[in-house]
């Protein structure tokens, strides 16, 4: 089945043209298009229909990883694939490198991107908890000049962000520093699937935690119950671990859908913050599994 | 809005008018008579509609024609090109497909995969083939064929070096 909505379709060179694109009007609205890899799909649904697709692939600015003012610099158009391999990201974000190979397969992670993900915002990104346990800043271009974005604020509702109509996500900036990390990613089975929960946990040197949920709620979200009963523990013994589920199961909302019921979503959020909590202090003290593994899969001891 | 593009499509140039609302999977199937990519799903699950995009598989149901302007594609009809390669002999050797729905995708997976890492672990090997969906195989003889290619090719390479020394 093809696409039956027609529009235009415009390939910028430079941002300010971009912005333009976006601004003219046309009946339908003009939208960004990143990978395609929702947009296309949700345009063969009909679930969308603009009149006007602007192509973000011809802009430098979206491009690259690197560091940039003491920060990791990921562009909005950097595809899954690109996050896998970077060196810069397996040594200051490897959670990003542990989330990224766990979307969907490979011929999606090779054209989806990191900012499409996070603009497309549905509750089950798998971007979501890895940016949000980072305090990542979103860089976004607008017509009247450049803003930043905390994260926490970034995501308002199922597939609705604060990023204001007609801007543009240019990329995503990290603070650095020390610290240990892991995804956990539950899936109906083995290969591709959207997450039906997702966990992501940091941990720094001083034993400070972060923890945030995928798919347990309107949008992705931080556990800051969990985060200050873990604070300051950098081996959490199983009595605190068992704690800790007890409070994510608590401070989660998640729904009954074709893909779980919230009842075993909430349950499973619990075994999945005691995995990533202890790998993540297996990988603080040196020990446990390289990045890149599905937690879910192996055995996190 | 009719616009002509122009795709490296198994090497050579070819130009076509596409719509913007034409994806590389219609145009290739219906206007350029590349039919070895399939519509399976539609919407970037199967692996059926699988090509190589400037070297990388993708998902042509997924990528407007229009977006691929100036890029290379290529189809299992460029990878036969010069006759079937090692990876093709191999499947075929082994009676690997069934109903050779999957085939395509499941070949330019293989043969991406095995350009970027000639030797690939089982995991890796079912993760560079986890999106590409086969309702006949149950998986094994296309994962095991996969992996007795890349085996034989590492011989080889061990036996030039050892000629060559």
């Amino acid at each position: 089945m093809s696409i039956a909505h027609e529009f235009e379709y415009a390939k910028p060179a430079s941002l300010k043209e971009a912005l333009a694109w976006l601004a003219r009007p046309v009946p339908g609205g003009a939208v960004a298009l990143a990978g395609g890899t929702d947009l296309v799909a949700w345009l063969r649904d009909g679930a969308v229909s603009p009149g006007r697709l602007v192509d973000l692939k011809g802009l430098e600015e979206l491009r690259g990883i690197g560091l940039r003012n003491g920060k990791l610099w990921i562009g909005a158009a950097v595809p899954f694939a690109e996050i896998i391999e970077s060196p810069l990201v397996r040594k200051h974000a490897p959670l990003l490198v542990e989330s990224s190979g766990l979307v969907a397969s490979v011929g999606v992670r090779n054209r989806a991107t990191i900012g499409g993900n996070v603009c497309s915002a549905v509750p089950c990104c798998d971007s979501g908890p890895g940016l949000l346990v980072h305090e990542a800043v979103v860089h976004v271009a607008t017509a009247r000049g450049l803003r930043k974005i905390p994260m926490k604020k970034w995501f308002l509702g199922p597939r609705r962000t604060a990023l204001a109509k007609g801007s543009i996500v240019l990329g995503f900036s990290l603070p650095l520093g020390r610290h240990a990390a892991a995804f956990a990613k539950l899936k109906r089975y083995r290969g591709e699937d959207l997450a039906q929960a997702s966990v992501g946990v940091r941990v720094d040197a001083q034993g400070a935690w972060r923890v945030a949920y995928g798919s347990v709620a309107p949008t992705p979200l931080r556990g800051p119950k969990v985060e200050r009963l873990l604070k300051g523990v950098k081996k959490p013994d199983a009595a605190l671990l068992k704690k800790a589920a007890a409070l994510a199961e608590a401070e989660i909302a998640p729904i009954t859908d074709i893909r779980s019921s919230d009842v075993y979503r909430r349950l499973m959020v619990g075994v999945m913050l005691k995995r990533a909590v202890k790998l993540a202090a297996a990988r603080l003290a040196g020990r446990g599994p390289a990045y890149g593994i599905n937690v879910m899969e192996e055995d996190a001891q | 809005m009719i616009q002509e593009i122009a795709i490296r499509l198994n090497g050579e140039v070819r130009r076509v008018a596409v719509a913007p609302n034409e994806t590389l999977l219609d145009v290739l199937r219906g206007k350029l008579g590349v039919k070895t990519p399939k519509e399976g799903c539609g919407r970037g699950d199967c692996g059926a509609c699988t090509v190589l995009l400037d070297g990388k598989a993708v998902r042509s149901c997924l990528i407007l024609a229009i977006e691929a302007d100036g890029q290379a594609v290529v189809t299992l009809e460029g990878v036969g090109k010069e006759g079937p390669t090692a990876l093709q002999k191999a499947f075929l050797k082994n009676n690997v497909f069934q109903c050779g729905f999957c085939a395509p995708g499941m070949i330019l997976s293989s043969a991406a995969l095995l350009a970027a890492n000639p030797q690939p672990t089982e995991h890796e090997v079912r993760e560079a083939l986890a999106g590409n969906l086969c309702r006949c195989t149950g998986y094994e003889p296309i994962v095991a064929t996969v992996l007795e290619v890349a085996r034989k090719s590492a011989k080889k390479k061990t036996a030039s070096r050892r000629a060559r020394s």
